[in-house]
């Protein structure tokens, strides 16, 4: 039992983990994986299959069909060009905007900034459903109802973002270089796009991200002010499923499924760096 | 021999990243860079500023205004003002409050499985000997990435009565079939689990953060004088987590009182046939959006703001007594 782990890292005052540590782990990933391979498990089966007991345990040959019922339902290729759409603009948005206003807080001397932070901040702890009504309203009357825009321009800000790239810069751009970049006469947008930009990207990228996915996965909102199927975010789209028919397992699970392999796949490319934005406190929950 | 790892954790007590990040911008306040045209900020901050303004902050403001009126939104010109009339009929509202308990009944059998959980998670990826590190970090963040919706449709099927996967292992261990949509404390337990797995592993890195900020010193100091494993979690690591626990704790109840998707999916709008899942935001969402009640559905916003700030205000009050306690 011992050779396995004989050549771990010597950590003095470490008890080592033990086989139970792993058989956690273990078991965590399995609880966290499961429910997307259960997923296309499901969306591959017929009904028979999944109307059985025991369940079976494993893909059935369905899958290209079941697909198929759900693009006789709605345009899915068309539903998530639309989200990734929004997603990337949201994100570039989000980024530059709470860059340039989070430089501003953190670098730049300015009558009203403290009043101005604490605003900002004191805003964060209104919860998003108090606003949503009015916001119904605001949107109809600008004659958004129905169109991306309504997804985009009230998501190009965050107080979250300002914040949190204020924290950003404060930390990791130090005063004595930017004091050096303006001697040389160059002007503040000059040393906030050819300094302090290069210097927080990593941190920024990370920002976008959780943008992107946040904007990706909402819901409550995309619901309630598109109607027509070309304009249909992803999660519109599977919420449409679930609508269209008498509980169809396979066909709904189709969509998760389509609504969720590309995010699958970004995580497996931006995974770790996702990891250590949260490990950061980059997000708030 | 425990006496002296409290001790040593005392003497060697590393401020938890979240009590740094809190510290840190103060000192730093006052002097941004003296050789930059301060005037810039104004053009820096107006974008974020003025689209706040008008979608973050006007829309709030409104909300208060509209909470004060009847509404109908098929004829914009009939809006009466019936005056504190939506908040008195929201306290003799029984549906109302039937929300509030099972928001706050949600959120109790997600927030305790969830923390415990996190928390263990956590203390066995902080050990060094652990091996693959990164690859079950990365494992863990999977379920937090996808949409609630989808999460919450997958559920629904492994929940099912009759032909779910939940049911088969139930009725494997010899026990009768549970109708986790229709029966009101196995299906808020089925709700809670939907979150519980989306929020574990993203808080058990939370956790890690704070964990990696402990000096190894006591660890070291804590071996040389013997204590197991337990003792070593309840003395050395535990005591440092104060902070990190209440934030976890203000930010899931911010989050548990904007539960929404998860009820709709299991129970429709009225969260239910007997309204057994119907949360806060959920019956916001039937009172504006089904009913087009406008006016009553502001006033339930302004009844979850309240219930937030409130939270919030003791959870702060907590975490400052705590605070004082630990630099007596």
């Amino acid at each position: 039992m011992k050779m396995p782990f004989a050549r771990a890292n010597f950590a003095p005052g470490w008890h080592r983990v033990r086989i139970g540590g792993y058989l956690s782990l273990g078991l965590i990933t399995f609880i966290s994986v499961f429910p997307f391979y259960w997923m296309f498990v499901v969306a591959s089966s017929g009904t028979e299959e999944i109307s059985k007991m025991p369940p079976s345990l494993t893909p059935g040959p369905r899958f290209m069909t079941v697909i198929g019922h759900v693009y006789e339902v709605v345009d899915f290729t068309r539903a998530l060009l639309n989200t990734a759409f929004v997603g990337v603009t949201v994100a570039i948005a989000q980024v530059l905007f709470s860059a340039l206003a989070g430089f501003a807080f953190a670098k730049l001397n300015f009558r009203g900034r403290r009043f101005m932070i604490l605003f900002v901040i004191g805003t964060m702890m209104l919860p998003s459903q108090l606003g949503i009504i009015p916001l119904f309203i605001m949107v109809s009357k600008l004659g958004w109802i129905d169109s991306l825009t309504a997804l985009i321009v009230p998501a190009l800000v965050a107080a979250f973002g300002v914040f949190w790239m204020r924290q950003v810069i404060d930390a990791q751009v130090p005063n004595e270089l930017l004091e050096a970049a303006s001697i040389d006469q160059a002007g503040v947008l000059r040393v906030f796009w050819h300094v302090v930009l290069p210097i927080i990207r990593q941190s920024a990228f990370v920002l976008g991200l959780f943008t992107f996915l946040a904007s990706w996965n909402d819901f409550l909102w995309p619901t309630l002010v598109l109607t027509s199927p070309s304009n249909f975010t992803a999660q519109v789209a599977v919420n449409q499923l679930k609508a269209s028919y008498v509980l169809d397992y396979a066909l709904n699970l189709g969509g998760a499924f389509m609504a969720t392999a590309p995010l699958l796949l970004l995580f497996v490319i931006v995974g770790r760096k996702l990891v250590q934005g949260v490990m950061d406190g980059a997000v708030k929950g | 021999m425990t006496q002296e790892a409290t001790k040593g954790s005392r003497i060697f007590a590393a401020p938890s990243p979240w009590k740094t990040k809190q510290k840190k911008p103060k000192a730093q306040k006052a002097n941004g860079v003296r050789s930059l045209n301060g005037r810039w900020a104004y053009l820096f901050t107006a974008p974020f500023f003025v689209m706040f303004l008008i979608f973050g902050l006007l829309p709030v403001i409104y909300s208060v205004y509209i909470a004060f009126y009847s509404w109908d939104p098929l004829d914009p010109t009939y809006q009466v003002f019936v005056g504190t009339d939506n908040f008195i009929r929201l306290w003799h509202d029984e549906n109302f409050w039937n929300s509030v308990r099972n928001t706050f009944s949600i959120w109790g059998f997600s927030t305790f499985p969830q923390m415990a959980m996190a928390i263990g998670l956590a203390s066995i990826l902080r050990n060094p000997t652990l091996r693959a590190k990164t690859l079950w970090r990365t494992i863990l963040l999977v379920p937090n990435i996808t949409s609630v919706l989808a999460v919450a449709i997958i559920f629904q099927q492994l929940f099912g009565r009759d032909y779910g996967l939940i049911n088969w292992v139930i009725g494997l261990m010899g026990f009768d079939n549970i109708d986790f949509q229709e029966q009101a404390i196995p299906g808020q337990i089925a709700i809670a689990t939907m979150i519980t797995w989306r929020w574990v592993g993203y808080n058990a890195l939370i956790f890690l953060a704070a964990m990696l900020a402990i000096p190894n010193e006591l660890y070291e100091s804590a071996s040389i004088d013997g204590a197991g494993r337990w003792q070593t979690f309840r003395y050395v690591t535990l005591p440092q987590l104060k902070n990190t626990i209440t934030f976890v704790l203000i930010v899931g109840t911010i989050g548990g009182l904007q539960v929404f998707a998860e009820p709709l999916v299991f129970g429709s709008a009225t969260g239910g046939s007997d309204r057994q899942f119907s949360t806060l935001t959920l019956y916001l969402f039937e009172q504006a959006f089904t009913n087009i009640n406008w006016g009553y559905g502001a006033a339930i916003g302004i009844a979850i703001t309240i219930i937030v700030l409130v939270i919030s205000a003791i959870n702060f009050a907590i975490t400052r007594r705590l605070a004082s306690e630990d630099s007596r």
